[in-house]
């Protein structure tokens, strides 16, 4: 049997979504044809936009479809950055937290190596939680020249939620826009983009039970987005390529399934990972729970831990050969693991950020999940120990 | 048995691994990632260190139906085989990495970590033989197809790990048979083109890798005199043997090419002369590591570089150094044995022992 506990990588698809994908994606039409298979498609492409935006708290004209959140997040960096140089060529900043995904991360890494943008890293603290004062210390020395504003709604690794109320209060008195990745939210937390004060929110598919290849990013009308992506003139020319109903509709059913089923899945998952949380402590007293021990202040699904002495990668090791899956919670280079950019930001040593584990419930996790990785945990760990210190020779 | 298989991206070691499928073993592919930033290390599809390996280590893993893990071992690596690279070049010797690196990492840090982890054995696509007696000891010998042979750098990880590494190609009559099973067993890298140089150079240049670590270091370039014929710019671009790029302003009394003899790194000089003056019969190594410590004279081949061939000899054993003299006449004498190079003796195909060489000279008087 194996055990699940990596639902932040993706989980299993919700049987509405499922539904959704296969009664569509026999049918012929481009949404953007005019006949009669064309009109059909693009009702399924409209209806599922709606149909996301109702459960996002959004119009349907915010939404904009995308490949994933990667691309949502980059058209966000990139296209609000381009456009609002545009108006104003003196707003080069491009502020972000230090704990961001690599879709926000690394395009503004690069649009401070290739465009002129001048990136500003925002600190955490030892939680993982946005420095609000160094946000608003940055914001009043340089405000006039801030292009925009990424701040993610929670942390994909250690599973910190962010105070976007302060953020968005601060940079509106400054005029800078607020994009959000939301990926990790939807679904476990409640989230809705108009009352959020935000400018712009991504969200991806996979995450919450639809399918991959799915994404969008909402930015509310009137917002200046300079397209990344140019072609057919899709999705107001700002995100151009064909759309496809069937991977739309499964989209948005998912949506739909994952906010309704909220209120009554989170509590549950959330006192699942209370038990993963407490058991894991019990049996390896020295592990260590990164990210906000209050749970309020944290995703339902999640748990992060470093294992002081072990190599995460071992412990994935051993743990995958005893059926369950985890992950570091940090992304890979070539599948090489590397000391993750959150717990460094967070203040962790980079010895002991070696020895992450995320653990991420969803869905379809049970009581049986939790019990087989407590009983499992402490001898892996105790092996992982060692082979750490045969590495260190 | 839990077997490690270390994927390193090319067809030996994605048809080792599935050779140790095939025998009923619980395998589990590791590509190691020997170098930090991820370019550094040749970038193209020749060696172990590139994107473009991990992916065919990876996909080779998904062809076997195998779990794929990348360990990172570059730190290790830097410490010890690039640094011992960079320190026996600058003390005018002339390293084998591949030997350091299977002494340092393939069979220690990477064999450490998997026995720790649960593994009972690593198994590479070496071409060299295992031959188990029967009280369960192991000899390592020569691989069938001597062109391939790779005993050589094997020499040096002694008995204990032996026991705990297995190289399922050892018998492979021809690196032909490895590429075609590799295709029959549907293993994209059947074609992949085989890996010579050093992998952490990135473009083969390995002077100028060693100028960019260890600056310019000029000095004289003498011949067996003392006189000077020359200029360098850093001993450390000259390995024994080394006839090319000698740029000498004047030539040889005799007219005839002049070759490397000697690096002095105390005074940072670069000795040259004749092709006759580079043979020895008699070499001297210590930090010798015995598969079984030989009593007292042992009638042996020896062999002093990867691709050399074996010539007779015997040696004398003292602790952890050896004196090996030749037994065949100068007419079989080595040419160009470097400080540094690895020492290693055989017994037929067996595999006694190796070390590393200290000096060597002539007991001969020239013909």
């Amino acid at each position: 049997m194996t055990v699940y506990l990596d639902h932040a990588a993706t989980t299993p698809m919700l049987p509405g979504a499922v539904l959704a994908l296969t009664d569509e994606m026999a049918r012929t039409g481009n949404p953007s044809s005019l006949h009669g298979s064309g009109r059909a498609a693009r009702r399924v492409v409209e209806e599922s936009r709606e149909s996301l935006a109702a459960a996002l708290g959004a119009r349907p004209s915010d939404v904009l479809w995308t490949s994933g959140g990667t691309e949502a997040d980059n058209l966000a960096v990139k296209g609000l950055f381009w456009a609002r140089r545009r108006e104003d060529p003196s707003r080069l900043r491009i502020l972000v937290s230090a704990v961001e995904h690599h879709a926000v991360l690394d395009p503004a890494f690069w649009m401070a190596e290739h465009t002129g943008a001048e990136l500003v890293l925002l600190p955490v603290d030892s939680d993982g939680v946005l420095d609000v004062d160094a946000l608003r210390d940055e914001l009043d020395r340089h405000g006039e020249q801030a292009a925009l504003l990424s701040v993610m709604w929670a942390n994909n690794e250690v599973g910190a939620l962010q105070p976007l109320d302060e953020v968005v209060s601060l940079a509106r008195r400054h005029g800078v826009p607020v994009h959000a990745d939301a990926v990790q939210a939807v679904g476990q937390v409640p989230v809705d983009f108009a009352a959020s004060g935000l400018d712009a929110m991504t969200v991806s598919g996979h995450k919450l039970g639809g399918p991959g290849g799915t994404g969008a990013l909402l930015a509310r009308r009137g917002l200046d987005l300079m397209p990344v992506q140019h072609g057919g003139g899709q999705e107001r020319g700002v995100r151009s390529g064909t759309l496809d109903a069937a991977l739309l509709a499964s989209f948005a059913a998912a949506v739909d399934e994952a906010v309704a089923a909220r209120p009554v899945v989170a509590p549950r998952i959330a006192a699942l990972r209370d038990e993963l949380v407490a058991g894991v402590l019990a049996a390896v007293p020295d592990a260590e729970l990164r990210g906000p021990v209050d749970t309020t202040r944290r995703l339902p699904f999640n748990a992060h831990f470093t294992f002081p002495g072990c190599e995460g990668d071992s412990l994935l090791y051993l743990l995958d050969s005893a059926g369950i899956e985890a992950s570091t919670g940090s992304a890979c280079q070539a599948g090489v693991p590397r000391p993750s950019h959150v717990l460094l930001a967070m203040g962790v040593d980079e010895h002991d950020a070696r020895g992450a584990l995320r653990f991420s419930l969803g869905h379809t996790s049970s009581a049986d999940d939790v019990a087989a990785l407590v009983a499992t945990l402490p001898a892996v760990v105790d092996r992982a120990r060692a082979a750490g210190l045969a590495g260190v020779r | 048995m839990r077997v490690l298989a270390a994927l390193s991206g090319g067809v030996d070691s994605a048809v080792a691994a599935a050779r140790a499928v095939d025998a009923g073993h619980d395998v589990v592919g590791v590509h190691m990632a020997l170098s930090r930033t991820r370019d550094q290390f040749r970038t193209g599809s020749r060696g172990c260190c590139s994107i473009e390996d991990a992916g065919d280590a990876r996909r080779a893993a998904d062809v076997l139906g195998i779990p794929y893990y990348v360990w990172d071992l570059s730190e290790q690596f830097e410490q010890t085989v690039v640094a011992d690279f960079l320190s026996e070049y600058e003390a005018g010797r002339t390293p084998n990495p591949c030997v350091r690196c299977n002494e340092h990492i393939k069979f220690a840090a990477l064999l450490d970590k998997a026995v720790a982890l649960g593994f009972d054995a690593v198994c590479t696509g070496h071409y060299a033989r295992v031959v188990v007696r029967d009280d369960g000891t192991r000899e390592l010998h020569r691989a069938l197809d001597a062109a391939k042979d790779q005993s050589y750098v094997l020499a040096v990880m002694g008995p204990e790990r032996l026991a705990r590494s297995m190289f399922p190609l050892g018998d492979v009559p021809s690196k032909e048979v490895t590429r075609a099973e590799a295709a029959a067993r549907g293993l994209s890298v059947s074609a992949k083109p085989d890996s010579y140089d050093i992998c952490f150079v990135a473009d083969g240049d390995t002077q100028g890798f060693l100028r960019a670590r260890l600056g310019s270091q000029p000095g004289d370039i003498v011949d067996s005199d003392g006189e000077v014929v020359g200029a360098h710019d850093g001993a450390y671009a000259y390995t024994v043997g080394q006839r090319r790029g000698l740029a000498l302003g004047r030539p040889a009394a005799d007219g005839k090419p002049r070759y490397v003899l000697s690096i002095e790194p105390v005074n940072n000089r670069v000795v040259v002369g004749s092709a006759d003056e580079l043979v020895v019969d008699v070499v001297a190594a210590d930090r010798a590591v015995w598969f079984e410590t030989p009593a007292g004279d042992v009638e042996c081949s020896v062999q002093v570089r990867a691709h050399g061939v074996p010539v007779a000899a015997r040696a004398r054993v003292d602790g952890d150094r050896v004196e090996v003299t030749l037994t065949g006449g100068l007419g079989d004498g080595l040419r160009g044995v470097a400080p540094g190079q690895s020492l290693v003796l055989f017994d037929g195909t067996r595999v006694l022992g190796q070390a590393t060489v200290t000096s060597s000279r002539r007991a001969m008087a020239a013909r």
